[in-house]
């Protein structure tokens, strides 16, 4: 499984990440614009979240002010401006997989993982609740689309099925392990 | 692991998810073209862009998002000669509660959707596109980012394609967790950097005025899909599957309270209600009773199983006649589903069994439309909260007397006031569980006793 932060190494831009931005930018030819979205998943998957560095660098790459950048980041769910655990657990509210009981099973990751669901601030751009060891974030987020195995969830890269309260202490524990 | 039915149910005809389900059928080019991918580019390549756009109109073919727009149509609308660049945009969004099919096309069978996709490109004269997926699939983007590599090592997608001279780039294009970034006009602005709130319609058409304000086409994953198939069988064939109106097969995503759920790939208009969930999907868990279904994703208004619909059908004397129709006895294609007043929409059918509370599963709903609504429209933007605040007080037990007209009428003054259908989406749901379940409203809203 895919970590999905690594350490923060946000002055630390490498050649090879350099040259995976530019080829990034690349697919683009008619607007550099909109290598945006991209180089955002490039920078919060190589730094752990996107911020002020990160929105001033991408701005500056694509010739952008970085309030263009800064607009998305506080849109789009999926950004954040503050680092999340090393693993992110997102659980599916929506409605199947809430008629599957999904709401009970959110519940036994953040028991499992140490995380007070509660704890943090909430809003976009907010990292969702993590452990106090920073190995776990667990949130709701909306349909994931795979209802006919509810109730799932998204773990880093991976879905996971058919998940029963049951056997989230043995998910969780596996995850632990490196 | 989404279930699928091996062998297929009878009432399955299999044409999109035909060889995907197969035990140990790989992602890769080589398996593609040992199960005959590819021969219908090749012949559309031999056929004029014109023949082709022809073909895809007399297929009868409508769009899988959601909006079900005949997708010939919307080709038409593309002038290949104006000697503008064009653009075809891959709506892999797919983020309405209760879809779940564009997942396993795009995990499982990436060349099906590029080999539709050159042909749809060859049709419109397009020489650029983007295939938009969310970024919750992120394996998906990966897959479809080899095939695309795959596919153009062997002269598939690029330049000269297959020798004719064609070229084309494409490109995969990941979201960011937005589910309005499906609405067609969001997806361009996202694509273009911008923060995606959709355009206004006239004059942003995408046909029009779509990405760099370029005429763009926009269809779903599974649309460009059948394009493919289109091809392969001949329209004629292919629109014989479906009904007049509303051609070929469509996949049915069947979820919540069913013995089977899964996708099942069934002729349009080839079963009623009954017949998908008591038969395909094996009825309900023991003991249970049906109360509602919501037929076509989470913004299709629900359908109460106890209610007796009045459908128009043609009688005998080719008249129209008004008929009385059992809801599990309704036909669910694109136009008997429009005319009782919901939609096949993106083929999402949520099944809800008698253990069921309305409050709670419209709660749920109101939840993710407050949640999603991007806050370009005020009606949407505010109603869409309010809306969600008022059932979750009913839900908590502190329902008052006037919260079901207060909810019909936020509702009434979202739909139609808004830039995009994002504002029907939100409000249809509260609209149609107050009108089928009055009784469950009231009594949360503490009006049990009066009624």
């Amino acid at each position: 499984m895919m970590s999905e932060s690594t350490t923060r190494q946000t002055d630390h831009v490498t050649p090879a990440f350099l040259a995976e931005a530019d080829e990034i930018v690349s697919r683009y030819p008619v607007s550099r614009r909109s290598a945006s979205l991209p180089l955002l998943h490039l920078w919060q998957n190589r730094f752990g979240s996107v911020d002020d560095t990160g929105i001033e660098w991408i701005a500056d790459r694509l010739g952008l002010t970085p309030v263009n950048i800064l607009e998305l980041v506080t849109f789009y769910p999926w950004f954040r401006r503050e680092p999340a655990g090393r693993t992110v657990i997102r659980v599916c509210r929506t409605l199947a997989c809430a008629m599957a009981g999904s709401h009970e099973v959110k519940e036994k990751f953040c028991e499992a993982a140490g995380v007070d669901p509660h704890a943090g601030h909430h809003g976009y751009g907010c990292a969702p609740p993590t452990s106090a060891d920073g190995k776990f974030s667990v949130e709701f987020v909306e349909c994931l689309a795979s209802c006919a195995s509810a109730p799932v969830a998204l773990i880093n890269d991976d879905l996971v099925e058919n998940i029963k309260p049951s056997d989230v202490a043995s998910i969780v524990e596996k995850l632990k392990s490196p | 692991m989404t279930p699928f039915l091996s062998p297929p149910h009878p009432k399955e005809r299999r044409i999109i998810f035909e060889h995907l389900v197969k035990p140990g059928y790989a992602p890769d080019l080589e398996t593609y073209l040992a199960h005959g991918g590819y021969a219908s580019l090749k012949n559309a390549l031999a056929m004029k862009p014109s023949e082709i756009v022809d073909a895809v109109k007399a297929a009868n073919l409508r769009g899988r998002g959601g909006a079900g727009f005949p997708c010939g149509t919307k080709w038409g609308f593309i002038n290949r000669e104006d000697g503008k660049p064009h653009y075809i945009v891959v709506n892999g969004d797919e983020s309405e509660p209760g879809t779940f099919k564009d997942r396993h096309i795009l995990h499982r069978d990436p060349h099906q959707l590029l080999e539709g996709l050159a042909i749809s490109a060859f049709a419109t004269s397009t020489r650029l596109a983007y295939i938009y997926i969310r970024c919750e699939f992120p394996h998906a983007a990966r897959i479809v980012e080899n095939a695309i590599r795959e596919a153009r090592a062997n002269g598939f997608l690029g330049k000269n394609i297959l020798g004719t001279g064609f070229d084309l780039d494409v490109h995969v294009h990941q979201g960011a967790g937005a589910y309005i970034c499906g609405e067609e006009t969001s997806l361009l602005e996202s694509l273009e950097g911008k923060r995606p709130y959709p355009r206004i319609k006239p004059p942003y058409f995408p046909a029009v005025l779509g990405l760099y304000m370029k005429p763009t086409i926009v269809n779903n994953v599974e649309t460009i899909c059948h394009v493919k198939h289109i091809i392969r069988l001949g329209a004629a064939e292919y629109a014989r599957m479906g009904t007049p109106g509303d051609g070929g097969t469509r996949t049915m995503c069947v979820s919540g309270d069913v013995a089977r759920p899964g996708i099942f790939e069934i002729p349009c208009g080839a079963v009623t209600f009954r017949e998908l969930i008591f038969d395909v999907c094996g009825g309900l868990k023991p003991g249970r009773t049906l109360k509602a279904v919501i037929p076509g994703g989470s913004s299709a208004k629900v359908m109460r199983a106890d209610e007796i619909y009045k459908i128009r059908v043609k009688g005998s004397d080719g008249a129209m006649v008004e008929k009385d129709l059992p809801m599990l006895d309704i036909v669910m294609d694109a136009s008997t589903l429009q005319s009782v007043g919901t939609m096949v929409g993106s083929g999402g059918v949520i099944v809800m069994d008698d253990s069921r509370d309305m409050v709670w599963a419209l709660n749920n709903l109101n939840q993710f439309y407050a949640n999603e609504s991007c806050g370009q429209c005020t009606p949407c933007r505010e109603g869409s909260l309010w809306m969600s605040k008022m059932t979750a007080r009913m839900l908590a037990g502190g329902g008052r007397a006037e919260d079901p007209e207060n909810l019909r009428s936020i509702a009434d003054n979202i739909a139609g006031r808004t830039i995009c259908a994002f504002g029907e989406a939100c409000s249809w749901p509260t609209q149609s569980f107050l009108a089928k379940f009055p009784e469950e409203f009231d009594k949360a809203a503490g009006k049990a006793e009066t009624t």
